[in-house]
């Protein structure tokens, strides 16, 4: 069944004369891992905001779990976990001190119970009452997500989860957040990170100063932007290989690298390059299919929308 | 729009969270250990000075508060120093913290509203002050009992406990400012020093500016003793803006019971007047507008704090 648990229709945000959100529309379905993906100051934050009831709407409107963030905050809060951008916490207390003042906050009964699972599920029952200070930026985060699974939120917003994370943090994080939508909690996630977050990604918004430029999966998006194209990594030594392999059929851009070249076809020319590079007297070191990824999505897309413009 | 649930929601966590807060941090510990050093010192001085003249006096536990001996200013007069000092190191950094701290926002996806927030800091920062104050007035009384041997009459305690509200209130004003600062300085520093700033302006200048003032506002003509009555009452109006002046004048007529009037008094007022103290509730009365400005100020500033706070972007 497909109920929409967060929605937005034509929500716009000004500063001023300045719009940071132009009449945005999003539709995210229960058990979704949804991404908002863009530069800094494309307007993710600011929509994130929103939907929390934390700033108001100039325009348009918002529901979260059924609820409008402007006239029934509390509601939202409720069943919303946010975790923003940077998170603090205090320092002078411990892990599961702050997490128990939410918890009074929020006015949860049996909180004692409900933090120790929840600081056993982000492991961090060995630190909970070590005080914040001396926990490192992953662990800050992974509080964060103690304090969603405290609440027992049915959403998760989280603002750049994996900013300021080292390869291994943001491996394990990622692998946190499979595990949260298995448990069926919706989540949506900002990042600029495109690459790293596609993988956990269900569905994502490619954000351009304030505006959804492209809404989709990520497979669709990058067929539909990238018009099923194929990037081959050649790396080859050896005189003018470059048009060697530009006389192949289907392709169509050769771009020199580092010790190779970039290939972009219509179809896959790997047989047809390998043939290529002997037959012109050159030495084969390997030759592979690349992914294209989000960045070259986001990149082709814009480039397109600038370009109309 | 109409918000729904209760704007108070949580407001007592965020009280008992900032409560335990203030009373133990650092900052507040030094600040006691100043005000009971400073007060037991003024009051010690004034207690060798009041033990010769014990029976002479029908006041004389008040005398412990207001009795200067030199070089020590008197115990009140410290207060008026020392209390908003307190208030501000209350106040200068309680909103603006949380946003450096970077938890303004995590704490605000909680599901209480942002009135809960301010309500709890400003409610805390009060009775952490309401605490201090009253230990210290029972530790002041307490060595009075020790050292003149004798217990103070119902009238005196009357008088102390009325005494310890205006203080209060003034406490409050100070503290009111603080919040207001640090809700609109995004840099604790910045609010404290812009506080210190107010504070200095009505602690040494203010007098200096009325004086200043007085004489462009409502020249004095030296022909016409009507204007003359008149500069004179343009100058204790403007000297009440500051919220010292209250407190003294509060305090003055608290503590000194013979206190019947505060400015200028003609001869003619004064005929038949008998010069014995009033009682309580007529003491009551004549502070009782300076007492009202204090909590009406205290009320101004926080509701300025609340609106700014209101409008505030969340976002750091």
């Amino acid at each position: 069944m497909n109920e929409a648990v967060i929605r937005a229709e034509a929500l716009t945000k000004r500063y001023g004369p300045a719009l940071a959100v132009d009449r945005l529309d999003l539709s995210i379905e229960r058990g979704e891992v949804f991404g908002l993906l863009g530069p800094n100051g494309s307007g993710k934050t600011t929509t994130i905001l929103m939907l929390l009831g934390l700033t108001e709407p100039s325009s348009g409107r918002a529901m979260v779990e059924g609820f409008d963030p402007l006239r029934k905050p509390l509601e939202v809060k409720r069943r919303v976990g946010y975790m923003p951008d940077s998170v603090g916490f205090y320092e002078n207390l411990s892990g599961a001190a702050n997490l128990s003042y939410s918890a009074a906050l929020a006015g949860l009964r049996d909180a004692n119970a409900r933090i120790a699972a929840a600081l056993a599920r982000v492991h961090l029952e060995a630190a909970a009452e070590k005080p914040v200070r001396a926990y490192s930026r992953g662990m800050k985060q992974r509080l964060a997500i103690a304090e969603i699974l405290m609440k027992r939120a049915s959403v998760a917003i989280l603002d750049e989860p994996t900013g300021g994370l080292d390869p291994q943090s943001t491996r394990e994080f990622l692998e946190l957040i499979r595990s949260l939508q298995s448990d069926g909690m919706t989540i949506l996630l900002s990042s600029h990170l495109l690459d790293l977050v596609q993988s956990v990604c269900d569905r994502v918004a490619l954000f351009h100063r304030g505006r959804i430029g492209l809404t989709g999966r990520v497979e669709d998006l990058t067929r539909d932007v990238l018009g099923g194209s194929h990037v081959i990594h050649v790396e080859a030594r050896g005189g003018g290989l470059a048009t060697a392999i530009g006389r192949i059929e289907g392709v169509a851009s050769v771009t020199p690298t580092a010790n190779g070249f970039r290939v972009e076809a219509a179809q896959d020319v790997r047989a047809a390059i390998a043939r290529a590079v002997v037959e012109a007297g050159g030495e084969l070191m390997s030759i592979e299919a690349g992914h294209a990824s989000l960045d070259d999505v986001y990149v082709r897309y814009f480039e397109g929308v600038r370009d109309a413009a | 729009m109409r918000r729904e649930g209760s704007a108070l929601a949580g407001a007592g966590v965020v009280m008992m969270k900032e409560l335990g807060d203030n009373l133990t941090s650092t900052r507040m510990r030094l600040l006691e250990l100043l005000i009971f050093i400073t007060g037991a010192g003024a009051v010690y001085e004034t207690l060798g000075q009041l033990r010769q003249t014990v029976g002479e006096d029908p006041f004389v536990f008040l005398r412990i508060f207001t009795t200067a001996k030199d070089p020590l200013p008197s115990f009140v007069a410290f207060l008026g120093f020392l209390i908003p000092i307190v208030a501000i190191a209350l106040g200068f950094d309680s909103v603006n913290s949380e946003f450096n701290r970077r938890t303004m926002s995590r704490l605000l996806a909680q599901p209480i509203y942002r009135d809960a927030l301010l309500f709890g800091k400003f409610l805390a920062g009060l009775a952490t002050l309401a605490v201090t104050l009253t230990a210290l007035w029972l530790f002041v009384i307490g060595l009075g009992i020790l050292l003149l041997g004798l217990p103070p009459s119902g009238a005196e305690v009357l008088r102390g406990f009325a005494f310890l509200i205006a203080a209060i209130a003034y406490g409050g004003v100070w503290l009111a400012l603080a919040l207001l600062f640090s809700v609109v300085f995004r840099s604790a520093a910045t609010a404290a020093l812009a506080a210190l700033a107010v504070w200095l302006l009505f602690a040494f200048f203010w007098t200096m500016l009325v004086s200043l003032l007085t004489p462009i506002i409502a020249p004095p003509d030296p022909y016409d003793a009507l204007s003359v009555l008149h500069t004179a009452g343009i100058a204790q109006d403007l000297s009440r803006l500051s919220p010292n002046t209250l407190f003294a004048e509060a305090t003055l007529a608290l503590l000194n019971p013979t206190t019947r009037a505060f400015g200028l008094v003609l001869a003619s007022q004064l005929e038949g007047a008998i010069t014995a103290p009033l009682p309580f509730v007529q003491s009551v009365a004549l502070i009782w507008p300076q007492v009202t400005g204090l909590i009406a100020a205290c009320i101004g500033l926080f509701t300025i704090a609340y609106v700014a706070f209101q409008r505030q972007e969340v976002r750091a």
